[in-house]
């Protein structure tokens, strides 16, 4: 259970997937202009992932690595990128067409991110790192031993890139009333406000649970 | 080469460039740029990645139906980022190594499914190609440009050889490490693209 939480934590704050590995800048850029969409993105995000890290995770430790559960004994780990990201662009597709259905109000919400979160660095990018993290000793913090440890993972970096978003566009709903040197005006402050958030998440850098 | 594919080539590593007027591929292009050399092997990459995938879907593109182009334009790009990491893996280990994730993150690296949506769907062959080259040389102009100033400023070297002669330590100069760390990536980011704003006004945003 500690180790749950300390998972999940650490996840929102110190490997924040934008200030800490800048994984899904180009959306984070493009749709931090008001808070009420960056706010969706977010949820968006935070869903998808809670749904692939599972499957990737399962599709990762029972048949592409060496001795899971449906591998006879070939290491198959090079098909991963190839298989994570079939799992993502198909959950996604997935995802809009239930939503789609069930839920129209959220659907329509949620408009155009959804089919563009296939794309979305930071979902690829947490696959990729639990891949990383699978093979740790159990006693480090950062590993993922089962399945619960992978939900815990995917629910705070996806809740992380969120709370980064949503952030973002309340600073920069407030920047619009400020004299910026022209030349500096819109994607360069925005960087550079970044940069300064970032080095504000560093603080949490030593956290420990 | 006509004056079209001379333009496909020209402008994105200058007035149209993926990074700093398009806004594509920003991930990659802050972590991996802390020290010059994974950043050059990875704007190699992406270049190589870029235009082959660009080559590849364009000559599909009468082929792929529309409603499922994205994951057609995916799996294409999955295959060749798998087939650079393994080269990756068995020529220049220690680089792979550095890059850890970023070379699997091509395959979602924006430029690559930008310049595959916005140009390979609805342009030939040849003229792909070079769009491809030209975007990914872009890319890793903007790569390099970060990784010099950071590997200088932030450890005092260029390629690991150390560049700030050792009398400037022993008076006391010291390197700088918060150039090492992420925020600072994205402050010269944001410093390249006011100076290239500053120079090209048509670029400023209203």
């Amino acid at each position: 259970m500690e180790h749950f939480f300390s998972l999940f934590v650490r996840s929102i704050f110190v490997d924040n997937m934008i200030f800490a590995f800048f994984l899904g800048m180009c959306s984070y850029l493009a749709v931090s202009k008001t808070v009420k969409t960056a706010f969706g993105l977010g949820i968006a995000v935070t869903f998808v992932e809670l749904i692939t890290l599972p499957v990737n995770y399962l599709l990762q430790t029972k048949v592409l690595a060496l001795g899971g559960a449906l591998n006879p004994g070939v290491d198959l780990t090079f098909l991963s990128f190839i298989l994570f990201i079939a799992v993502i662009a198909g959950i996604v597709q997935l995802v809009e067409m239930i939503v789609e259905k069930f839920a129209p109000a959220l659907y329509n919400s949620l408009g155009i991110f959804l089919p563009l979160i296939a794309v979305n660095c930071a979902i690829m990018g947490a696959s990729l790192f639990m891949q990383q993290r699978i093979g740790l000793d159990p006693s480090n913090t950062q590993a993922i031993t089962c399945l619960g440890d992978s939900i815990a993972y995917a629910l705070g970096s996806g809740i992380g890139w969120g709370l980064a978003i949503v952030c973002l566009a309340a600073i920069r709903e407030k920047m619009a009333y400020s004299d910026v040197p022209k030349a500096l005006k819109g994607l360069g402050i925005t960087f550079i406000t970044v940069g300064l958030m970032a080095m504000a998440f560093m603080c949490f850098s030593g956290l420990t649970i | 080469m006509n004056k079209k594919n001379k333009e496909a080539f020209i402008a994105p590593l200058g007035k149209n460039n993926p990074v700093t007027v398009q806004v594509l591929g920003i991930c990659s292009a802050l972590a991996v740029t802390a020290q010059l050399k994974p950043a050059i092997v990875m704007g190699l990459s992406v270049t190589i990645i870029v235009a082959l995938s660009n080559l590849v879907i364009s000559l599909l593109r009468n082929t792929i139906p529309n409603r499922i182009r994205i994951i057609i334009q995916l799996v294409v790009c999955a295959a060749l980022v798998t087939m650079v990491s393994e080269i990756l893996k068995a020529f220049a280990y220690d680089v792979s190594v550095q890059l850890s994730v970023y070379v699997g993150l091509i395959i979602t690296n924006c430029i690559l499914m930008g310049r595959l949506e916005a140009f390979a769907m609805s342009n030939g062959p040849w003229e792909s190609l070079l769009d491809g080259l030209g975007n990914g040389l872009g890319y890793a102009k903007i790569l390099v440009i970060v990784a010099f100033f950071r590997e200088l400023l932030g450890a005092g070297s260029l390629f690991g050889f150390q560049v700030i002669p050792q009398w400037c330590y022993e008076h006391g100069y010291i390197n700088n490490g918060l150039m090492l760390m992420p925020p600072m990536a994205l402050i010269i980011v944001g410093c390249i693209i006011w100076w290239q704003r500053y120079h090209n006004k048509e670029l400023q945003e209203q």
